[in-house]
């Protein structure tokens, strides 16, 4: 025999069983994917382009209606009231008219009620001191008792809306507007407005700009009487059941409604993102992120199982059970995955930063980068299954034939 | 061969049709045949004769379509698939023509895959594999990629994979039709001394008439026939001036 111990090198020496011996070995099922995965370059470029693609469309997809919801829900989140009165067939916040007027005194007569804030919400024309304008929506509230309407203010304050004629609007919309800083002025409805504070963040769905006031010079830039109001948002004295606290305003007011937070949320939510379809189109663009990124890891997972048939017909001859075999599949697909999220969603996080300024708002949160995750995995688990069928198939006996 | 010993391997009358209807063709008519252990086997015959069919039933590849087929006492009969593979698994060992190592793992690695379908645990795997490596005297190649390796150390890797998990049987398919003189003689040389471990059986399909000193038995195959049976008859020191002759 010319093969001989002379060529052995003692067991005791070898570096591989030293290491052995110090760290538990990458199981084989693992090994033998990550290499087929990466013996194809190419190959693995393409499954990770898809599943990028894939991960990044959902995740902008899904941030859009998670920021969409956001925006629809901004103001009623904040405005932190447990009822809402609101005219009769309002479809949601950013949809307001005027209730019939003097809603305030009978809800403070009703038991059970702590406070009611009016808010006169309306849309206005803007109009530039440069020339130009624009539709805005005014939200005018109680600034003296009501702390909460505007929030996140970056310059400015509250107190400085009290002022004639005060208003104040988001940074994000300083073009639409035509102001930059405080004390730049405007025209609303024909009357001269002056920018006293600023806000950072506050963004409509509707893209148009909101701009906020006392609730006297809303109802003077809009035209209402003294006790119109369009919204009421009503808090209840603690402990009481906020279902009988609304059953009884309901029968005070027959010609408004009354919702609870929940609610009025969900109606808005609804309206904007399934009845006008917005929604729908960002959900269709999701999955069609998550068929295109299946196809392309199904493909491509199929076309390298393929490349690999002989060595799994060999496997099988082996022994190897078809469990064994299809191991090493969804190893492939779960490490296609895994990879293709990390660069996907560190992606995703930069379109996300770099959308930070502008009025769309991208929200990506703990749970949703979960979900991707689960998506992908699922996606690129889903996208073997046609690899599968192919290899439990193999008849192991092409073994001999080659 | 002791008269004593209990066949590692022994096919009963195995008839084997494949194709249907016009196409039907029987390429095993009731063959008979026994592996013993601490035995190298030849089985030799023209292309066509059946060689392969039978060696994949022997391998519990193929399932017989009549005939009775039993390894290490184990008996094939009603075996699913997955039975044949966990049979197989336990039993038996393959080396191929082609060499068949997966390309993306090297030498050692390829020997620890086959260890790893038994079970073997992974901190155990890589000194077994060493050791098989060494018996073939491919142990400072351990970590070499098969493309590295010439056809000879590629067939020598893939009987360490054969070796390493001890099994009951070795299946060889044309083990030397890939390589050159010398490497086919140190192949075949390997082969019988793997032989002579009688916890094992030996079986050699080939046509190269070259291995025949190597053969302690060889059995001749035709039209899926058994049509001759021949023992080596002198036992010398070293292969090449032993001689078979009709058994």
């Amino acid at each position: 025999m010319r093969a001989t111990a002379e060529n052995a090198i003692p067991a005791a020496a070898s570096p591989s069983n030293r290491a052995s011996r110090r760290v538990k070995p990458m199981p084989m099922v693992a090994k033998l994917a990550y290499r087929n995965l990466f013996h194809d370059r190419l190959s693995l470029i393409v499954t990770l382009v898809g599943i990028v693609f894939s991960v990044v469309l959902v995740a902008v997809q899904f941030g859009i209606y998670l920021g969409s919801e956001n925006r629809i829900a901004a103001m009623l989140d904040h405005a932190e009231g447990d009822l809402w009165v609101v005219p009769l067939g309002t479809k949601s916040f950013d949809d307001p008219s005027m209730l019939a007027g003097r809603e305030k005194h009978a809800i403070l007569s009703t038991s059970g009620i702590a406070s009611a804030q009016e808010l006169v919400v309306g849309f206005v024309i803007w109009r530039k001191t440069s020339g130009g304008s624009t539709t805005a929506l005014l939200v005018g509230s109680d600034t003296t008792t009501n702390k909460s309407l505007p929030w996140d203010i970056s310059q400015g304050s509250i107190a400085a809306l009290s002022a004639p004629s005060a208003v104040a609007v988001d940074e994000t919309y300083f073009s639409e507007l035509g102001v930059g800083r405080i004390g730049d002025r405007a025209e609303v409805n024909g009357m001269n407005v002056t920018v006293a504070a600023l806000t950072k963040g506050i963004r409509s769905f509707t893209t148009l700009p909101y701009v906020f006031t006392t609730i006297a010079n809303a109802r003077a830039l809009l035209d209402a009487s003294p006790d119109q109001a369009s919204y009421a948002v009503v808090k209840t004295v603690a402990g009481r059941d906020v279902e009988d606290v609304r059953k009884a305003l309901k029968a005070r007011l027959p010609d408004a409604e009354i919702l609870s937070h929940t609610e009025f949320r969900k109606r808005s939510l609804d309206y904007w993102l399934f009845e006008t379809g917005a929604g729908s189109a960002l959900i269709a663009g999701a999955l069609l992120g998550v068929i295109v990124g299946i196809v392309i890891v199904a493909q491509t997972l199929y076309s390298s199982t393929k490349d690999h048939l002989n060595e799994f017909a060999t496997l099988r001859a082996l022994g190897a059970s078809a469990g064994y075999i299809v191991k090493v599949i969804l190893m492939q697909a779960i490490l296609s995955a895994v990879i293709g999220y990390i660069l996907g969603i560190i992606l995703s996080l930069f379109v996300i930063y770099m959308s930070s300024e502008s009025t769309l708002l991208i929200v990506m949160t703990p749970n949703l980068a979960m979900f991707l995750f689960c998506l992908t995995v699922g996606m690129c688990v889903f996208a073997a299954i046609c690899a599968i069928f192919k290899v439990v198939r193999i008849d192991p006996a092409v073994v001999f034939s080659r | 061969m002791n008269a004593h010993q209990k066949p590692m391997l022994e096919a009963k009358n195995i008839v084997k049709v494949l194709g249907s209807g016009a196409a039907e063709v029987r390429a095993l008519k009731g063959v008979n045949l026994e592996l013993m252990p601490g035995e190298l086997t030849l089985l030799m015959g023209p292309s066509g004769s059946g060689k392969t069919t039978l060696l994949s039933i022997l391998g519990c590849i193929l399932s017989p379509t009549e005939g009775s087929l039993e390894i290490a006492g184990r008996s094939t009969e009603g075996l699913t698939a997955e039975g044949l593979a966990d049979l197989r698994r336990r039993h038996v060992g393959f080396v191929f023509q082609s060499y068949n190592l997966v390309p993306t793992l090297s030498a050692a690695e390829n020997v620890i895959l086959a260890l790893d379908l038994r079970g073997t645990s992974l901190m155990q795997a890589p000194a077994l594999a060493e050791t098989a490596l060494r018996q073939v005297g491919l142990g400072h190649r351990a970590h070499a990629m098969p493309s590295k390796l010439s056809g000879g150390e590629k067939q020598r890797v893939a009987i360490a994979r054969a070796l390493a998990g001890s099994p009951s049987v070795i299946l060889a398919d044309e083990p030397t039709a890939a390589l050159d003189s010398e490497n086919g003689k140190a192949v075949m040389a390997l082969l019988s001394q793997v032989a002579k471990d009688v916890r094992r059986a030996v079986l050699v399909v080939t046509h190269d008439h070259r291995t025949l000193s190597y053969g302690d038995r060889l059995i001749r195959i035709e039209d899926g026939k058994i049509v001759g049976r021949a023992r080596k008859r002198v036992a010398k020191a070293g292969h090449h001036g032993a001689s078979v002759a009709a058994a």
